[in-house]
C-alpha cells in the first residue's frame, strides 16, 4: 500500500514489536528513513538492532505491528520487500567454497537477471569493489576486507533500491574498513540508494550517516543527525559520549548469547 | 543489452513480477532457481570427491561380508532370486538413506555461516532453494549407484543393464535421495543445532531400514513390523531398485504405485520443507 504520507519514505515502521518468550527485543519503535539516506542505527550489543533489521528483511515477523519497506508491507507483501532490498548480514554470507565469481553468478540467478545483465554487472561489480585478479578463487582465501566487498557486491547486483547492512566493517582492519566505507559512498552516490546500517562503531556511524536512531532495550532512546545528537549531550560531546548517555546498559545486559558468539565467530573468520 | 527493461532499477527484478503469462513465469523461474542452487553444490563436491569414495565403503562391506555369507546359510526366503541378487538393491537403497539422511546438517552449517540468511532474502521462492538441495542430493547419489552396480557386477548378481532399465533405476535412486535429503532438511530445521540433528539421524537411520524390505522380504517379518514397512517410503524405493536392476527382481505393489508413493511423498517434504526453511534462523 503506497500512501501519500509512506511514499517519501523508503522504511517506514509503525509500532514494530518483537518478542522472543519474556524478552521484548523490538518495542514498539517508529522508524522512519527517507529515501536516498545513509541510516545508522546504534545501539549496545541485545539492544535489538539486529531483530529490527530481520523483521525488515522479512526474515522474522514481527510480534505485532509492521513496516512498509520500499512502498511495501513486510507481512502482507514480503516478495514485493525482497525484490527491493539488498542485505549483508553480520555473519559471513559469501561462500568459502566456492570461487567471488560463482557467488556473485548465484546472486544473479536468483535475482532473475538475464545472461546479459549478469554478464555485464558481474564484471562491473568485480572491477567496482577491486576483485577482478580474485574473480577466479575460492572465496575462502579472500582476506576481511575483500569478503566484505564481495557481499556487497552480491547485494547490490540487482540494484536495490535499499540496501541493509548489519555491522558491515566488524573485524576489518582500518584500511578495508575505509574501504568499504568509500565504496558504500559511491553507491549512494551513483544510485542514490537508501541504506540502513548498524554498527557499534561511533566513528563509522560519525563518518557514514546523515542521521542516527540509538536503541537501547528494544526502544529508540534518540535520534537525529550525528551533530544535532552530538549537542544535545554537550557542548564538546563525542559521538562515544552521546553512545554512552543513550545507548549504554548495565553490564548484565550484553545480549543474547548466539549473538556474542556470531559476532566473534565473524571478526575471527574475517581478521 | 539495450532492451527496454533495463532502463530502470531494479530491472531483473520487475520483470520477473511483470510478466503477462504469470504461471509459466513462475514455474520457469522455480526451475532456474533449483538449478542454480543444485549446480553451485555440485560444483562443491566435483571440487572435494574425497566424500565419494569414503561413502562407498559401507556399502561394499555390506556386499562383500553380509551379502556372501547369508547367501551361504539360505536362511532368508528370496525366492527364484540368490539372496546376493536380492540384497543388493537393498544395499543401494540403504546407501542412498544413509548419505541423505545427514544431508540436513549442511542447512544447520550454512544458517551459522550466514548462507542460509542471503539466500532467504531473495525473492526467490522457498521450495525452490529446497528442491534445488534436493536435486544436488540426488545427483550426488548417482555417483553411489554407479559404485554399486559395478561392485554387483563383479559379484556376478545378473543385473539388468539395457537402458531404459538403467534409466529408471538413475531416476529410482535421484527421487530415493532427494526424498530422505529433503527429510533430512526437514528434521535439521527443527531442531536447529548440529548436536541433536546429529542425534536424531543416528536415531532414525536403523530403524527406517531394519523396518523395509532391504535386506529380508516383508513376509518373514512379523505383523506389526510389516506395517512399519508398508508406510516406510524406503520399502517402495527398495522395490523399484529391485524390479529395475536385477533379473527376475520384481515389485510386489508395480513400480507405478513405486514411484507414485516416492513422488507424492517428496513433494509433500518440499513443501513442508519450504514452510520450515525460514524458521532455521530464528
Amino acid at each position: 500500500m503506497n500512501t501519500a504520507a509512506t511514499d517519501r519514505f523508503a522504511i517506514y515502521t509503525s509500532e514494530l514489536t518483537r518478542q522472543f518468550g519474556q524478552l521484548t527485543a523490538v518495542d514498539h519503535i517508529d522508524l522512519r528513513v527517507p529515501y536516498g539516506q545513509i541510516f545508522g542505527l546504534l545501539g549496545a550489543n541485545g539492544a535489538g538492532k539486529s531483530t529490527v533489521i530481520k523483521m525488515l528483511t522479512t526474515l522474522l515477523s514481527p510480534t505485532s505491528g509492521t513496516a512498509e519497506v520500499g512502498g511495501f508491507d513486510i507481512i502482507k507483501s514480503p516478495g514485493e520487500v525482497r525484490r527491493r532490498i539488498g542485505y549483508v548480514s553480520q555473519l559471513v554470507s559469501a561462500d568459502g567454497a566456492l570461487t567471488g565469481y560463482e557467488n556473485l553468478r548465484l546472486s544473479a540467478k536468483l535475482y532473475g537477471l538475464t545472461k546479459a545483465e549478469r554478464d555485464e554487472r558481474i564484471a562491473d561489480a568485480l572491477d567496482f569493489m577491486g576483485l577482478a585478479d580474485s574473480a577466479h578463487k575460492l572465496v575462502k582465501t579472500f582476506s576481511g576486507g575483500m569478503i566484505r566487498r564481495l557481499e556487497l557486491a552480491q547485494a547490490m547486483l540487482h540494484r536495490p533500491a535499499i540496501l541493509f547492512l548489519d555491522e558491515p566493517t566488524l573485524g576489518l582492519d582500518p584500511v578495508a574498513r575505509r574501504v568499504v566505507w568509500d565504496r558504500l559512498l559511491d553507491l549512494r552516490h551513483d544510485y542514490g540508494m537508501t541504506v540502513l546500517i548498524t554498527t557499534h562503531d561511533m566513528e563509522e556511524a560519525g563518518e557514514l550517516c546523515d542521521r542516527l536512531a540509538i536503541m537501547h532495550s528494544g526502544r529508540i532512546a534518540a535520534e537525529g543527525s550525528p551533530d544535532e545528537l552530538r549537542h544535545q549531550v554537550g557542548p564538546d560531546a563525542t559521538l562515544d559520549e552521546v553512545f554512552a548517555h543513550f545507548g549504554a546498559g548495565t553490564i548484565d545486559e550484553g545480549g543474547r548469547y548466539r549473538d556474542v558468539r556470531n559476532a566473534r565467530r565473524t571478526a575471527s573468520r574475517l581478521g | 543489452m539495450t532492451s527496454a527493461t533495463r532502463a530502470a532499477p531494479p530491472a531483473g527484478s520487475d520483470r520477473r513480477a511483470a510478466a503477462s503469462d504469470g504461471a509459466l513465469e513462475t514455474t520457469r523461474a522455480f526451475f532456474r532457481d533449483a538449478t542454480a542452487i543444485a549446480e553451485v553444490e555440485l560444483r562443491k563436491v566435483a571440487r572435494d570427491p574425497t566424500e565419494i569414495l569414503t561413502r562407498a565403503v559401507q556399502p561394499t562391506l555390506w556386499l562383500l561380508v553380509f551379502g556372501q555369507v547369508f547367501t551361504r546359510t539360505r536362511a532368508i526366503p528370496t525366492g527364484s532370486l540368490s539372496y546376493l541378487a536380492f540384497m543388493a538393491p537393498g544395499v543401494l537403497a540403504q546407501s542412498v538413506l544413509f548419505s541423505a539422511i545427514f544431508y540436513g546438517i549442511a542447512v544447520i552449517w550454512e544458517r551459522d555461516l550466514g548462507i542460509v540468511q542471503k539466500l532467504l532474502v531473495s525473492p526467490s521462492p522457498r521450495a525452490s532453494l529446497v528442491f534445488g538441495k534436493a536435486v544436488s542430493a540426488g545427483v550426488r547419489a548417482l555417483t553411489q549407484g554407479i559404485i554399486i552396480m559395478v561392485l554387483a557386477y563383479f559379484l556376478d548378481v545378473p543385473l539388468h543393464l539395457d537402458p531404459l532399465r538403467l534409466a529408471g533405476l538413475a531416476l529410482a535412486v535421484l527421487l530415493g535421495a532427494a526424498l530422505f535429503s529433503t527429510f533430512s532438511f526437514v528434521i535439521a530445521c527443527l531442531v536447529k543445532t548440529r548436536e541433536r540433528f546429529m542425534g536424531i539421524g543416528q536415531v532414525l537411520t536403523m530403524p527406517l531400514f531394519f523396518a523395509s524390505n532391504a535386506i529380508y522380504p516383508i513376509t518373514i517379518m512379523p505383523h506389526w513390523l510389516q506395517i512399519i514397512a508398508r508406510v516406510n517410503p524406503l520399502t517402495y524405493l527398495v522395490n523399484a531398485l529391485r524390479a529395475l536392476m536385477v533379473q527376475g527382481g520384481t515389485s510386489p505393489v508395480g513400480l507405478p504405485v513405486d514411484f507414485a508413493v516416492l513422488a507424492v511423498v517428496f513433494v509433500l517434504l518440499i513443501a513442508l520443507g519450504a514452510r520450515l526453511y525460514p524458521g532455521i534462523i530464528q
